[in-house]
């Protein structure tokens, strides 16, 4: 098990630079997530953790000691790919005995091992199989068995579950959580979806272009988006922005879109351009019968189960909010739209940095 | 790429056995070409560019030159044709497929002298099967007009597999449902082969012209067996001229200079395909 | 069915075509001596093994034979070896002026071998080779080289980087991901190209013309074409022995043509 220490690090691939700058510890024991959109360059972190890649500057230190001059074998990390990469033409059994083989290890304990990890993953049935024999799900499995059998200092986890179907996904999810409480195994995740991001993680960076816009636990980074990058990327389905201005005598307060609010914060200074950011989860759409809020147009209802999501122009701004199953709207029917001024998120409108 | 591990070791081996063996002697050709050398008796002296100024004025050379293209254009366009009949034929489905295609490849793996022989063979003006099935008494190796067309014929039987093979890969890549919609589209067959399998086989097509102008270009085993260069070198291509002037005569300076004139006519050919591949291609 | 008739007339004379010669060969070599000189009959009224065993007798054709096995079985080793291991620096690790690599291999195939056969003869005869089945093993494996090369990247550019990232942090060197991971994954490519080296080097005639001599140290081609005879031409003896250094390529071509197919289109249709 290891603390992870980033100190400036950069990475270039000819005169393009995919990450600029990281400066970051991930704390022992740490189930950690880069998230952000493709070409972030979170997957270049985790093979520059893997020593699949070099750093142009700056260096990785697990618990302090540089990991420069290791190999990928001596930095004793193990990694789960996207594609899974398990070995086509080897067995379960020797997809998973395969970094021990390496190893040296004797055959007994080569085999202990092995059935130890696969007993914990329930792939005892399948060891004789190859690859191909097996279900997405399966294959999962394997490639975790594969990581979790030489007792590395670090997991990496490169997009591990997008290559499964949405039911497996979810279960894999919640898996992949009770095997890291079980092992408490410094776990570096890599993933583009925000909910598995949000789901999985002690704590998480979204990356936008090389850089951390965020860091932060899922609660905080879900609550308090450090700007509007991060504020549109996590949360489904994303947030919404619209332009406001700081209202000039009286009270301080923002105009948005012919309203006026009050969030409680400190507002700057009167005529200062802000983006507002709400998000749909916090909008309560209603019938045109009730009182309060403001009149909107329904564009459209898309059922979610136990309420709708629901679709809607206000004052000629397209935006998205919730409504009660029973809430009698109907597309291109009018409504009420209210949300409470605590939910209001207010960014800069020129660095985009929250307020 | 997997990472940033060196593999020069790797493709050290394959490196060095190519230039010992195919590019060194590329420039020791060129070297041996300036040069008078009878290498039985060590004659060895260095003449200039005397090969080439010969080689302009030698009337053989110029005939092997225009029977080799000779050659290289008509087998290779009878290749091609005949090559594209029989990937469309195999294209369709029916039972033993399988086994047609293999039957199709078997020229391909026969030995080159031995297909000669079997032509000569079957050439013979006496007793060639050739003859009896055509009712004819053709001197086929023996007459200057026939004895190229001889040869042509045998090059195409020997090399048509190979076009099959790259046509038939070339038509399965074609989606299926292309062809259906254009038949939807109200295509006739006819239609439906020039507008859509047609433009979409040229890139194979281009590259079967490529390897079999190459490889008909530089011929030599098939026609030497078959008719040694005869009759009055009527059937000599430029690769027997310059073999018979190195090994029969032993004039290695002028052999060479001639493999040199072969290995440039190749060389320009090569680059003008490797050009339009690249423009055609991606 | 009926309008299936001429697509079916056709195709016989396809395979009537492609097979004719060879089955001509074959019915030739069973004829005897009298029979050669006559037309019709098509078929031998007496059919006779004695060419066959003429063959065998009256030449040194099993030296001949195992001349030719020796150097297409050790050209097919190397070059596959050589081959193998070049398709994998250039297809997963990082190799110097790659590009520049992969043209010069393409430029071989490319070459006229008329045009090193001078050369070669020189160096050969200096080294005293001639007349060695060494010299020709070393010139086909280099000349059979961009085949293997070729053939060998498109396939190993098909296997993901991924297994190859997972088994450096598994512990593997870049020779052992090789032998461990890419060879035994990659046996039906290696075997098609064997295929294609095998058939090559077996057929190959302008240098087993050139660097041989002696009768005892030719290979089947030179062999055949050379074949000697006294006053006529013995095409039966000539046919026996085609058919005999023919009859295992047949077998071969029908047995995996598929395979053949997928050696020769790889990167020639799809790339």
């Amino acid at each position: 098990m290891a603390e992870i220490t980033f100190k400036g690090v950069r990475k270039h691939f000819g005169d393009v630079p995919v990450v600029r700058g990281l400066d970051l510890v991930i704390r022992d024991g740490e189930f950690f997530t880069f998230v952000g959109p493709s070409g972030c360059g979170k997957s270049t972190i985790l093979n520059l953790i893997a020593g699949l890649e070099e750093a142009t500057e700056g260096g990785i230190y697990f618990d302090g000691e540089p990991i420069a001059p290791l190999s990928p074998k001596d930095r004793d990390v193990a990694m789960v790919f996207q594609s899974y990469a398990l070995y086509p033409h080897m067995t379960v059994y020797e997809n998973i005995a395969f970094p021990l083989r390496m190893k040296k290890m004797k055959r007994d304990a080569v085999d202990e091992e092995v059935r130890r990890a696969a007993d914990m993953l329930g792939l005892v049935s399948l060891l004789d199989r190859k690859p191909g024999e097996l279900s997405g799900g399966q294959r999962q499995r394997v490639a975790l068995g594969r990581a979790i059998v030489r007792k590395p200092r670090v997991f990496l986890m490169d997009e591990p579950l997008s290559n499964l179907d949405a039911r497996l996904r979810v279960e894999m999810r919640a898996e992949l959580k009770k095997l890291h409480l079980r092992l408490g195994i410094t776990t570096v995740y890599v993933t583009h979806d925000q909910a598995e991001a949000l789901g999985l993680s002690d704590r998480l960076a979204v990356l936008h272009r090389g850089v951390i816009r965020q860091c932060a636990a899922p609660s905080e980074v879900y609550a308090e988006p450090a700007d509007t990058f991060v504020a549109g990327f996590i949360g489904s389905p994303p947030i919404n922005l619209l332009p406001g201005t700081i209202r000039e005598g009286g009270e301080p307060a923002v105009l948005c879109n012919g309203m006026t609010l009050c969030p409680p914060v400190k507002l700057p200074p009167p005529g200062g351009r802000v983006t507002v950011g709400i998000r749909p989860e916090d909008i309560t759409v209603s019938s045109p019968m009730g009182e309060g809020g403001a009149e909107i147009t329904v564009t459209l209802l898309e059922e979610a189960g136990h309420f709708t999501w629901v679709d809607f122009r206000w004052n000629g701004a397209d935006m998205k909010g919730t409504a009660a199953r029973d809430a009698n709207l109907k597309a291109d029917g009018k409504g009420r739209m209210s949300f409470s001024p605590e939910s209001v998120h207010l960014f800069d409108a020129d660095s985009g940095r929250r307020i | 790429m997997t990472g940033g591990e060196k593999g020069n070791r790797f493709v050290l081996p394959a490196m060095a056995l190519l230039s010992l063996v195919t590019f060194y002697p590329v420039v020791y050709v060129v070297y041996l070409s300036l040069q008078r050398r009878l290498v039985i008796f060590d004659i060895a002296e260095f003449v200039g560019v005397d090969n080439y100024l010969f080689l302009i004025q030698d009337a053989r050379f110029w005939n092997a030159l225009k029977n080799t293209a000779y050659f290289t254009v008509l087998s290779v366009s009878l290749e091609l044709l005949l090559g594209l009949g029989i990937a469309l034929l195999l294209n369709r489905s029916f039972r033993f497929r399988g086994l047609a295609r293999a039957v199709v490849l078997v020229p391909w793996a026969i030995p080159t002298v031995v297909s000669a022989k079997m032509w000569e063979w079957m050439y013979n003006p006496d007793y060639g099967i050739l003859n009896y099935l055509l009712g004819a008494k053709i001197n086929w190796l023996g007459d200057p007009f026939t004895a190229i067309h001889a040869a042509v014929l045998m090059d195409v039987w020997k090399t048509v597999p190979f076009a099959v093979i790259l046509l038939t890969a070339g038509l399965q890549i074609i989606p299926q449902e292309i062809m259906r919609a254009a038949r939807i589209d109200g295509a006739s067959p006819c239609q439906a082969f020039r507008r859509i399998t047609l433009p979409l086989l040229a890139p194979v097509i281009l590259v079967v012209l490529i390897f079999r102008t190459l490889d008909a270009f530089r011929v030599f085993d098939s026609i030497y067996v078959l008719t040694g260069g005869g009759p009055a070198n009527t059937t000599e291509t430029l690769s027997i001229y310059a073999y018979r002037v190195l090994f029969q005569t032993l004039q290695f300076g002028y052999g060479s200079a001639l493999s040199v004139v072969v290995f440039l006519c190749t060389g320009s050919m090569s680059l003008l395909y490797i050009k339009m591949l690249t423009r055609g291609g991606r | 069915m009926t309008r299936r008739v001429p697509f079916y007339l056709l195709l016989a004379l396809a395979l009537a075509y492609s097979a004719g010669p060879f089955l001509w060969q074959a019915i030739t070599s069973l004829k005897p001596e009298a029979e050669l000189a006559s037309l019709p009959p098509l078929l031998p009224l007496r059919p006779t093994v004695s060419h066959y065993v003429t063959v065998f007798t009256r030449y040194p054709f099993f030296r001949i034979i195992s001349n030719s096995a020796v150097v297409a079985a050790s050209t097919t080793a190397l070059s596959l070896a050589v081959g193998s291991l070049c398709a994998f620096g250039l297809s997963k690790l990082r190799v110097f002026r790659k590009r520049l690599i992969l043209a010069l291999v393409l430029s071989v195939s490319m070459f006229p071998p008329i045009a090193t056969v001078s050369p070669l003869f020189i160096v050969i005869r200096a080294l005293g080779l001639r007349d060695t089945l060494f010299a020709l093993i070393v010139i086909y494996t280099t000349f059979s080289l961009p085949l293997s090369i070729w053939a060998l990247t498109n396939f190993f550019d098909s296997v993901p980087d991924e297994i190859f990232r997972a088994a450096r942090i598994d512990g593997c060197g870049p020779f052992q991901s090789f032998y461990r991971i890419m060879l035994p994954l990659s046996a039906p490519a290696l075997f098609s190209t064997a295929i294609l080296v095998f058939i090559f080097s077996w057929n190959e005639f302008l240098f087993a013309l050139t660097f041989t001599s002696t009768a005892a140290s030719r290979t089947i081609p030179v062999a055949i074409a050379l074949f000697p005879g006294l006053h006529e031409i013995p095409w039966g003896d000539i046919a026996a022995a085609s058919v005999t250094v023919t009859a295992p390529l047949v077998m071969l071509v029908i047995a995996f043509q598929r395979r053949i197919v997928e050696g020769l289109t790889s990167g020639a249709v799809k790339g």
